[in-house]
Order: C-alpha cells, then structure tokens, then sequence
C-alpha cells in the first residue's frame, strides 16, 4: 500500500490561533494527502479541562475551521482533528460539532464524519487505581479515589489506533477528543503502511507547526514529506526557513527528555537521528527508531474544582508606599481574617497578594539594596469555597489596603490607584490538576470508538 | 559571564503541569562545554536555586543541538491555587543568572 513518499499539511501549532491564508492556498499546491490540525493542550491549565468551556472563542475557531474544511472537502483529503475544542473531553468535542455541522451547513458540504470522544468515567479509572492499573505521570502526586471522582471531566490521550480505525471506516473528516498531539499527524502515514518511528517523529514536529523554523512562531503552515527512511519538514511560508539545528532544537520543546519521548505506540527514541539540509530551507531527519512497548497505557488528564476566585488590580507610585508594601499587606491580612471571621467557611478562604513589578512572577525578593521600581501593580487574589465568600474578601482586601496607615506615610487620601469601576471582577471556578497518570487497561478492555456518520 | 549571556535561547515551559522543563541552545559546542565544565553548573546548585532537592533536578545534554535541557518539578501544578506561571514561560532566571566562571582551580577545590 505504500507509495514512495507521502506529503502532509500542519496548518498550525493550535486551531483557532488565526494562521495565514495564505499558507492554506500554498499547501495545498504541494497535494498533501491530508490536512492535520492539533486544536488542544493542557498549557492553558486546568481550567478548560475543568469546566468544559474552550479556551479558544468560538469566531476564531469558526475562522480556522471554515478555512481548513472547505479546503480539504474541495481537494477531496482527510481533516483530521484532534483535541477538539481545546481539552477533547465531551462538552469540548460536543460545542466544537456544533461549529462544524454550522459550517457544514452553510457550505453545503458532504462526507462521513467519525468523532471521537475520550472520555473516562470515573468508575473506570477508581477500578484502575485500586487494582494499582494507575501510576503518577512525571511528577504527578498521589492521587485518592475523592480526587477521581470530584474531577469534573476525566479524558485520555488516545494514540494513532482509533484515528487508523476511523480511516479504515471511511472516514473523510476526524474529529477527536483528547488525542496525543502525534496521532493526528501520524494515523494517517502508519495507515498507509510508513515507518511508524519516522511518523511519529515527523508528527511531534508538524503538531506545533513553524515553531521549527526560523523567524519563530508556530502559527504557519508545516509540509511534510515522508520517505521510506527519513522525512523532510520544510515551512510554506517562503519568508520561513526549517535548518537542521532549529529542527533538532525542536525535539526539546515541552518534553523532558531530548533523546525520546513516549507515546502509545512505544518509545521513540532519538539517540541516531540526524538532521540534514536539503536545501536552504527544508530538512531531512532519518534515523528515527520506535520501541515498542510490552503493555498498553494511557495517559489520564482530570482536574478537579477547588473553589471561586475573586481579584481586584491596583497600583501604587508613592515610593512609601511602596516600601511598606510588605506592611501594608500584614494589616490586610489580619484584618480581613478578623472581619470574616464569623462568617461560615471563611477558614477557607485564602488571600493572595502579587505585585508586579517586584515579585510576583519570580516570587523572588529582589536583592537587598537594589533600589524599588517607581510603580508596582498589585493584585489582590481570594480563592474561597464559595464566590460570595471570594468576593467579600476581596472587597474587604481592596478597601483596607486603599486606607492602610503605615508608619511615615503621606498620601493619607488613598495607597493604591484603580483603573476600573468596578475594581473588584469574580474570576470564576478554579481548578487543580489532579489527574495526570498513566492508565493500563484490565484484560479484554478497549477505548475510543469512533463514531461514523454521514454529514 | 552568565548563562544567560552566553546562550542563544533560554526558554522554560511546561512539560506537563507538574514539571519545568528549561532548554538551554548554544551557538557552539565551545559555548556548550563551557557551561558543562563550570563549576557553578550542577544540579545541587540549580537544586538551590529553584528549592528543590538536587535528586529532582535532571539534566541532559544534546550535543548535536548545543543544548542543555534542565527538568525539575514546579513548586504548584500548572494553574493551581498560588501559581505564579501557568505555561512556565517566565522561570528560567535562576537558572540564566548563574555566573560561569572559566577558573579551573575554583572547580578542582570544589571536588568533594
């Protein structure tokens, strides 16, 4: 079944993120056999997971998706999705349908579609933990049978299996819950009998689209070629350059371990791979080698709510004050616990002062003697069980902190200088990961059925 | 001269919401070895550095890159309650600031 080579389009590194045209058009003249694009991550944190919302907005998700269907159904290829609508689990890949069948809708577009899902309930992964069939991912902690169960969503990272099933059913379009960023680019080419090491390589590449290449960015198109026993990547924009130590450099990007990353299929392992020039602006990886593994697992991602957050924002430029920020946030502190003290659940509320321009992205005190910044942005953060409770600390935060004394002050009319009124916005539920572990299925169990239809 | 000076890239990220993972590109494997051979690069100093133990700290090295890459565990997972850094772009200063000194002796009487 294997022709010589095989040409692949990664339009970008996320769906939704707006990639140029004028990238689509181009690649399509190279007659790529299909159109791959990863629509999801858990870099945005937990809280899509979560709460089932998408963290890419639904204009911008139509904007790309319009783009890339119309174009594969016009030139007659796969689209292949996977993650959809940012986290894969059911709400995610049910809201992302929608857009699709939207679009499908107004185009009058024809063909069979498989969807997906991903989801895990939480009985199937409580049986895996207590049959010990569940172990911690990196440095994932403990995980307690509370903690499966209180996940709002639980989803696993399907590999290039159901994705090749769903092409064997015929599936023109491939819309995927929460899938392996490689499969979606790998299905395809291991499907039409190509070296799985070398497509499983060439897609950890292709999933974050020109992020390889030189002017940086992942929003652009990707070409990919897969030979017999190597493949080239090269970017479709011509103002973009692929070299053979960006593309290497690429294999570090998000994994912990530059000679081998794992996926379901096995270990892929990077130990003899080369990258070569082939011209000033492709490049040849061979070498590639898959170990595969001697059981089945899969990668388990769930996170669990864990109260409301409240926050206010505010600076301040009075240099005492901002010396005395330190103090200031003390009083606040006390005060806020004594005024809630009385109310219920307020044990569970905590405060979280960041100011920016200080400490709070390094959370590092700057070395002594350096002389502070002549303004410092401070938000004032409450998590709390309930929104209500969230928002009352806050409120009480901001006006205490706005009318704080502190020994040598002068700007007894207000400390801090609000941008808005309101000053005090509800930030919604919070999240924590709390699943992120490797599950191996008892004997007999399958995942991940695609379901077919025709649009 | 500090890491930072020396490297091309200096980029932390998630991998995964529990682990920092800080790629280090260099121009040259000369750039490379400097920082390899200096005394202050080790993980019980990196350890230090970030708070964690030194048996948390990884390193791995990939000469045909010219690249470092520095894993350890984040002190809160990705978007937790406290979290200062949801996609871990912003950590790599304790990392980037150590200072790379060429003095041979210093790292011979450092040898324990």
């Amino acid at each position: 079944m294997q022709t010589d080579s095989i040409t692949y389009l990664s339009l970008c590194g996320m769906l939704g993120y707006g990639f140029p045209e004028a990238g689509l058009t181009a690649g399509l003249k190279a007659n790529p056999a299909f159109i791959g694009i990863d629509a999801g991550s858990t870099d945005p944190g937990p809280y899509y997971l979560g709460s089932g919302r998408n963290f890419v907005h639904p204009a911008q998700v139509r904007r790309d998706l319009e783009l890339a269907l119309t174009a594969a159904r016009t030139h007659r290829i796969p689209l292949i999705i996977g993650t959809a609508g940012g986290a894969g689990a059911r709400p995610h890949v049910d809201d992302f349908l929608t857009i699709l069948r939207e679009i499908s809708q107004r185009h009058r577009l024809h063909y069979r579609l498989a969807v997906i899902y991903a989801d895990f309930d939480a009985e199937t992964v409580v049986a895996a933990w207590q049959a010990g069939r569940l172990t911690p991912c990196g440095s994932a902690p403990d995980i307690t049978e509370s903690d499966i169960r209180q996940c709002r969503h639980r989803v696993g990272q399907m590999g290039t299996e159901p994705l090749i099933q769903a092409l064997n059913d015929g599936a023109d379009v491939i819309i995927a819950g929460r899938c392996c960023d490689t499969a979606i680019f790998a299905a395809l080419p291991i499907h039409r009998g190509y070296d799985p090491a070398l497509a499983l390589h060439s897609a950890k590449i292709a999933e974050c689209g020109t992020l390889c290449a030189v002017p940086g960015g992942a929003n652009d198109a990707l070409l990919v070629t897969l030979e017999r026993d190597a493949f080239t990547v090269c970017p479709v924009n011509p103002g973009k350059r692929c070299l053979p130590q960006t593309v290497a450099a690429h294999s570090l990007y998000e994994q912990p371990d530059p000679s081998r990353f794992v996926e379901p299929e096995g270990v892929v392992l990077l130990d003899d791979t080369r990258f070569e020039a082939v011209d000033e602006r492709t490049v040849r990886v061979r070498g590639t080698r898959l170990s595969t593994p001697n059981h089945i697992s899969i990668k388990i991602e769930g996170s669990k709510p864990v109260g409301h957050r409240s926050l206010t924002l505010a600076g301040a430029c009075d240099p005492r004050v901002i010396a005395s920020l330190d103090r200031i946030e003390a009083e606040v502190r006390e005060k806020v616990a004594a005024m809630m003290q009385n109310s219920p659940g307020a044990g569970d509320v905590s405060l979280i002062v960041r100011r920016y321009g200080l400490d709070a992205v390094t959370g590092a005190s700057p070395p002594a003697g350096q002389a502070l910044p002549a303004e410092v942005g401070v938000l004032f953060e409450a998590i709390a069980p309930t929104r209500e409770l969230a928002d009352t600390a806050v409120s009480l935060a901001r006006s205490t902190a706005l009318h704080q004394g502190f020994p040598g002050r002068k700007t007894t009319a207000g400390n801090f200088a609000f941008p808005f009124s309101p000053s005090d916005f509800s930030g919604g539920e919070v999240y924590e990961f709390a699943l992120y572990h490797l599950l191996t299925p008892a004997a007999g169990q399958t995942f991940f059925h695609p379901e077919l239809s025709q649009v | 001269m500090t890491i930072y000076d020396l490297a091309n890239v200096v980029r932390s990220k998630n991998a995964g919401p529990f682990l920092l993972t800080i790629d280090l590109l260099f121009a040259s494997s000369d750039d490379l070895d400097r920082v390899l051979q200096s005394p202050a690069f080790t993980p019980a100093i990196i350890a230090q550095r970030y708070g964690v133990a030194p048996d948390q700290v990884s390193v791995h090295v990939w000469p045909s890159a010219c690249a470092i890459k520095v894993t350890l565990p984040r002190s809160v997972s990705s978007g937790a309650p406290g979290d200062r850094d949801v996609y871990g772009s912003q950590q790599h200063l304790p990392l980037a600031t150590l200072e790379i000194t060429e003095d041979k002796q210093v790292g011979l009487h450092d040898s324990v």
